[in-house]
């Protein structure tokens, strides 16, 4: 499931960015289902989830994450579940996810949890409902990054999601996640191959991914998904940003971006200090 | 599903019901739980609603739970107003030595079925050993204050 950006791309020529209907999310649903995404969470990946204080009570607010994983994006499930078993499933959270994830047939149970194709205009629509909103700037460009660039963040220089956050004014708690690229080997993002058939303009693909994954041995898109290696899955939350009292009325979008992907390169090498083995954490 | 432990400790009801019904003192000796908060109403007493929250395995769960039974130095009873459905109970009563002391958890997965069941079974053992560990954390706290009233009574006896 490769949540993805407010980038602001064009849509590509066969997908449209459909315009979110908020009212999916499904607060009973998110109950009812919490306690298998506990299971996969507490025993497949000894999912740690620390710093939620640093989470606004109460608001809207944007949660900017590192995305790993694949289009399985582990550290995403890890995530979701500790939100909303901290706040109660009863503070609107929603996910901001590539439109394609979301018209993958058997995913449909993604919009009860809150999850919304990725455009400025929905993300837009979350935050002025008040609602948490969680984007992966990187997108499907840093989830298929490869496995030796796993301590690294890479946003791919997508800013977007910081004018929403000087526009909505609303703060940015940064997310960082580590484990997520061990869950099989990623050997390339296949960028050259993604443009050589048209991915970009057809369907906003920037990415046509090569990895060693269970249970295909090699996995060339990772559209059928894989079955990921139980990784130990940890993720930090930062404490909030807020931009015009950080960076003055009128915020520099490439310095906060700065700030921004050097705090959370600075958090992830610290996670990755703290792991002994790959996998096993 | 149910869960109930008790330990003796030797020092009155009274004591044991100071650290119990304070909620700045939970997060000293309540095993798990980060949080225990008040949120508005009273700060003590029949009413008193706090957000609490316990990590039970990759999560912390809870919610807003609320004081639906508060008789001093015998009972206090919670139950959730949202998030996980939970009972709790603190049960003090009078014994030989001191006081023995129960703490009860009740508490239901949401959802039914397979999966709730199997995270239910699971979360139990976690919990179990919250609960256990909480009170010989209580009967420490309460029996080293114990100790230093009396010195302090000795003290004052002295001069």
């Amino acid at each position: 499931m490769s949540r993805a950006t407010t980038n602001g791309h064009k849509p590509g020529r066969f997908v449209r960015v459909p315009k979110a209907d908020l009212d999916e999310r499904d607060p009973d649903y998110i109950r009812e289902t919490l306690p298998r995404l506990w299971l996969l969470s507490s025993l497949y990946f000894r999912g740690e989830v620390r710093g939620l204080g640093n989470v606004p009570e109460e608001g809207p607010v944007l949660l900017v994450g590192n995305h790993s994983g694949g289009n399985l994006t582990p550290d995403t499930h890890v995530f979701t579940l500790a939100f909303s078993t901290y706040f109660g499933v009863e503070r609107v959270f929603h996910q901001l996810a590539h439109n394609l994830v979301l018209s993958m047939p058997g995913l449909s149970f993604l919009r009860k949890y809150g999850t919304v194709a990725a455009s400025q205009e929905n993300a837009r629509r979350a935050l002025e409902a008040g609602a948490a909103v969680l984007v992966y700037p990187g997108g499907d460009y840093e989830v298929h990054r490869p496995s030796w660039e796993r301590h690294r963040v890479d946003f791919g220089g997508r800013k977007g999601f910081i004018r929403l956050a000087i526009e909505q004014d609303v703060p940015i708690v940064p997310v960082v996640g580590i484990g997520g690229q061990e869950t099989a080997l990623f050997l390339s993002r296949g960028e050259h191959l993604a443009r050589a058939f048209g991915l970009d303009r057809l369907f906003r693909l920037k990415v046509l991914p090569l990895s060693l994954a269970l249970p295909w041995g090699i996995n060339v898109g990772d559209m059928l998904g894989h079955i990921p290696l139980p990784a130990k899955i940890t993720v930090e939350a930062l404490p909030p940003i807020h931009l015009r009292e950080e960076f003055g009325p009128d915020p520099d979008i490439d310095e906060v971006y700065d700030h921004i992907v050097r705090l959370m390169q600075e958090t992830l090498e610290a996670l990755a200090a703290e792991r002994r083995f790959p996998v096993i954490g | 599903m149910r869960i109930a432990e008790h330990a003796e400790v030797q020092a009155p009801p009274s004591l044991v019901w100071e650290q119990v019904s304070d909620p700045s003192r939970v997060l000293d000796f309540f095993a798990g739980v980060t949080r225990w908060e008040c949120v508005g109403g009273p700060r003590t007493g029949l009413g008193a609603r706090y957000r609490m929250l316990m990590r039970v395995g990759s999560a912390e769960v809870g919610g807003l739970i609320e004081t639906v039974e508060f008789r001093p130095e015998r009972d206090l009873a919670w139950t959730s107003v949202t998030g996980v459905d939970q009972h709790g109970r603190w049960r003090l009563r009078e014994s030989r030595n001191g006081t023995r002391v129960e703490l009860r958890l009740q508490f239901g997965v949401a959802g039914g079925g397979i999966w709730s069941w199997l995270a239910e079974q699971l979360a139990g053992p976690i919990v179990r050993g919250n609960v256990k560990r909480t009170l010989a954390e209580l009967k420490r706290a309460v029996e080293h204050e114990q100790v230093r009233a009396e010195a302090a009574r000795r003290r004052a006896a002295r001069t």
